[in-house]
């Protein structure tokens, strides 16, 4: 028999727990990994350029076109998103309507599709009829349209998947008592729901934005890479390392990353702040 | 006046069946039962925000069985009074004022009336983050209040409250009904509370509702006497 102890009341031996050290060592070594991994990009990035190369690229009128045209399109798309997102993220979140999974799934499909092959099918749509027939009024493949269609194809899903996470996260009673104080469905989102979801909506926002400007493979298949017409900057990286001007391409990248960085700060000061549109 | 007409209600596999009970104008009623009864869904469906399944609805003798939340005159405070976040306690107040389009003077004498009434005036100003839990209580039950509804449904108030807060909200609610005069459903699970309230106290247990004995004497009674 090995009860030894069972007969032997008395203090129970001193449970020593180990050093917490080490565990938490591990956590931040591998955490930190990929933490190092992205500064030393940007430091490589930075170290591979200077100020006068920086300048340089700004006085080319092509970049110029190029910064003007990225920044334009993806506020463009990053509005465009946010009217699509904020509807059908709040129908998913709030409305069990038949074939909701099926929607779900199907905002998925641009997230996971290789970008050439959304670009691909862009083009394509626009060589069926109804395609056509919109080309008849406003020119869209290879011409500003397209860039901004590409961007909006992919950006919209993530503000949506934003959007829904958002309404989802918010407690539904809140409405549902502005309904029983006599609120219509419409007047419970605008004056309850909505400003509730506010860090959602900046979110979804950055995320759209930041997505937008960084788009290359649809836009390069369904809008080419035409100086001074279709040119954004991710094309413009693009051009400038296909003919060897490494130079270049490098500047205009970290125009992007300071842009990029830039709105990515502003948006999380403002959502931080709490500006409320007074009710009564 | 409210009057349940054998109210059917279904909550996924949960069923409330054939629920009827009437509390007369102006009194207190109070509906017990376990956590998991159906005392929420039968709040939800007497609000609105649940559809029945067969029976009647009744408030002040009208039919508001198939009537949207916003048109049945019912102020409603749920367990966790879902404060709105982003606005003000003045604008909690006036909220189902301003909906209602009252003149702003207007709006603002009823707050001021209903900040002073719950001993709010002091935070007007401030937002529910910034409210303990008895006081985000009492602007829940403000913000109830204020279109001077017909029917006050409260769904455990006392719960989430501590032992001398709870007190004090006992007496607030005692106060209130008696200054506004207004019929109420008070949902709980406490013996205590239920008997220091209730003029009628209900009893809800799967699904089915009972009368609880009537108490040989209230602290109500004491109190008005």
């Amino acid at each position: 028999m090995n009860g030894a102890g069972a007969g032997q009341p008395g203090p129970a031996p001193i449970h020593r727990t180990g050093s917490d050290v080490p565990f938490l060592l591990c956590l931040g070594i591998l955490g930190s990994v990929y933490v190092v991994l992205i500064l030393a990009m940007l430091v490589a990035d930075a170290s591979f350029t200077s100020p006068a190369h920086l300048l340089q690229a700004l006085r080319s009128p092509e970049i110029r076109y190029a910064i003007k045209l990225s920044l334009i399109s993806s506020t463009i798309t990053t509005i465009l998103s946010l009217w699509v997102a904020v509807p059908l993220g709040y129908l998913m979140s709030r409305h069990p309507f038949p074939g909701r999974n099926l929607v779900d799934g199907i905002i998925d499909i641009p997230i996971v599709l290789p970008p050439l092959v959304l670009g691909l099918s862009l083009l394509i749509l626009f060589q069926t009829a109804p395609g056509h027939f919109i080309e008849r009024f406003v020119p869209v493949t290879y011409a500003i349209p397209s860039v901004i269609l590409a961007q909006f194809s992919v950006a919209c899903a993530f503000a949506v998947r934003t959007m829904r996470v958002t309404f989802d996260q918010l407690n539904p009673r809140s409405e549902q008592v502005a309904l029983t104080l006599g609120c219509n469905r419409s007047q419970a989102f605008w004056l309850v729901v909505l400003p509730e979801a506010r860090r959602g909506l900046v979110t979804a926002a950055a995320l759209a934005w930041a997505r937008s400007l960084g788009e290359f493979g649809p836009i390069l298949i369904f809008s080419g890479a035409t100086r001074m017409r279709t040119e954004v900057l991710s094309t413009t990286v693009f051009l400038e390392l296909s003919v060897g001007n490494l130079e270049a391409a490098i500047a205009v990248s970290i125009l992007m990353i300071l842009a990029a960085v830039l709105v990515l700060v502003l948006l999380r000061f403002a959502g931080s702040e709490t500006p409320v549109g007074r009710v009564v | 006046m409210i009057r349940l007409h054998q109210l059917q209600v279904r909550a996924g596999a949960f069923q409330l069946a054939e629920i009827s009970l009437e509390i007369p104008t102006g009194q207190y009623g109070v509906l017990m039962g376990q956590t998991g009864s159906g005392k929420t869904t039968l709040l939800e469906a007497i609000c609105g925000l649940r559809r029945v399944t067969s029976g009647r609805i009744e408030l002040m003798g009208r039919d508001v069985t198939n009537l949207p939340p916003a048109d049945r005159g019912i102020g409603y405070v749920p367990q966790d009074r879902a404060l709105f976040q982003t606005m003000t306690v003045r604008e909690h107040l006036g909220f189902a004022l301003f909906i209602r389009r009252w003149e702003p003077a207007a709006i603002a004498a009823r707050v001021d009336e209903l900040a002073r009434m719950l001993g709010l005036t002091a935070l007007l100003a401030r937002k529910p983050a910034g409210l303990s839990g008895g006081e985000a209580q009492r602007v829940a039950l403000g913000r109830a209040l204020a279109s001077r509804p017909s029917l006050l449904l409260l769904d455990e108030p006392l719960s989430a409250l501590d032992e001398d807060t709870r007190e004090e909200m006992q007496n607030l609610l005692l106060s209130v009904q008696q200054q506004t005069g207004v019929t109420a459903l008070h949902v709980t699970h406490n013996r205590d509370e239920a008997a220091r309230l209730g003029d009628t106290v209900f009893q809800l247990a799967r699904g089915q509702l009972g009368q609880a004995p009537t108490r040989p004497h209230s602290p109500r009674d004491a109190a008005a006497g």
